[in-house]
């Protein structure tokens, strides 16, 4: 058998569940702050960390820093443990579904009662 | 024929990485399919695997190319703020859309939504690409997983699909135009 074809041993399931799981907050928290900006002046001003992009500077940035730190955390604390995909894979697809809610704008201003 | 600069960024930032980035979700679900989901699927070998990951990593960083350079480079020339007084938006790209009730929508729903969910699509496929090079030879006995993973590269497609259509449409409306000219050819005066 060619070293190419040697079987991979079974991997713990935590460092997918890690990447799963951080992806979707980050969507989710791109979504709220996307809703909280659009809601909130002093918000949005706080998050125009560059100016000629705006408050979409800062809510992308929040976002990806959080997903990586999320990320970072779970991966370390789930290096070597089994987690259960079917319910982090669910808690992910309503986590996903909140982010790309609250980017709708139809949806923010339903929220924001405009 | 000649082009502005931030018209070729345009182009550059839709048509080639953001076009790319769409043509390319065919292969990873080909991929996904041949590998993991297939009744007699495919075992590829550890370079296969390595040259498969690869692709969907290539495919993570064109995403984030074309956003980035949505929003740091090209975003920041469309929402310019036009001087007061001035009538002719044609450089100012929101102003020019907001400035008429048949086209604010394309930037109150398109623009609004396109800035926010295109960034779906490279943090979905940056956590695809990780988990297929880690777990690639044991998705077909991971049922789960192998569901997360098509729904993470679905999601991308999505949403990096209603980034590339709203951002057309913009563009068809309100391009993005202004800065030095760019000769690619001359031709003959016709006329």
């Amino acid at each position: 058998m060619a070293e190419d074809d040697h079987p991979v041993a079974a991997l713990p399931t935590g460092p997918a569940a890690a990447a799963l799981l951080a992806a979707a907050i980050g969507c989710a928290l791109l979504g709220l702050c996307a809703l909280a900006a659009d809601a909130w002046r002093p918000f949005a001003q706080l998050l125009n960390l560059w100016h000629p992009t705006g408050p979409l500077s800062g809510v992308t940035d929040l976002a990806i820093v959080v997903w990586l730190a999320t990320w970072f955390g779970l991966s370390r604390r789930w290096a070597q443990r089994e987690i259960p995909l079917r319910g982090v894979s669910r808690a992910a697809a309503v986590l996903f579904g909140v982010g790309l809610l609250l980017t709708f704008p139809p949806f923010m201003d339903l929220l924001q009662g405009k | 024929m000649e082009i502005t600069i931030r018209d070729a960024v345009t182009v550059v930032h839709g048509m080639f990485f953001g076009a790319l980035l769409l043509l390319g979700f065919s292969g990873a679900v080909a991929i996904l399919y041949a590998t993991s989901a297939a009744r007699e699927a495919w075992t590829p070998t550890r370079t296969q695997l390595r040259a498969l990951t690869l692709y969907l990593v290539l495919m993570a960083g064109l995403a984030w190319v074309a956003v980035l350079l949505g929003a740091y480079v090209v975003y920041p020339w469309y929402r310019a703020v036009a001087p007061p007084g001035t009538v002719a938006l044609g450089a100012y790209p929101q102003r020019l859309l907001m400035s008429n009730p048949l086209t604010s929508g394309w930037h109150d729903i398109g623009m609004e939504w396109k800035e926010h969910i295109a960034w779906f699509a490279p943090i979905a496929l940056t956590a695809a690409a990780a988990i297929f090079g880690r777990y690639g030879a044991q998705l077909r006995a991971l049922q789960a997983l192998r569901s997360a993973l098509f729904g993470l590269v679905l999601l991308a497609f999505a949403c990096a699909g209603v980034a590339g259509f709203f951002g057309a449409m913009l563009n068809k409306y309100a391009p993005v135009r202004g800065g030095s000219n760019v000769i690619l050819m001359r031709g003959d005066p016709h006329g």
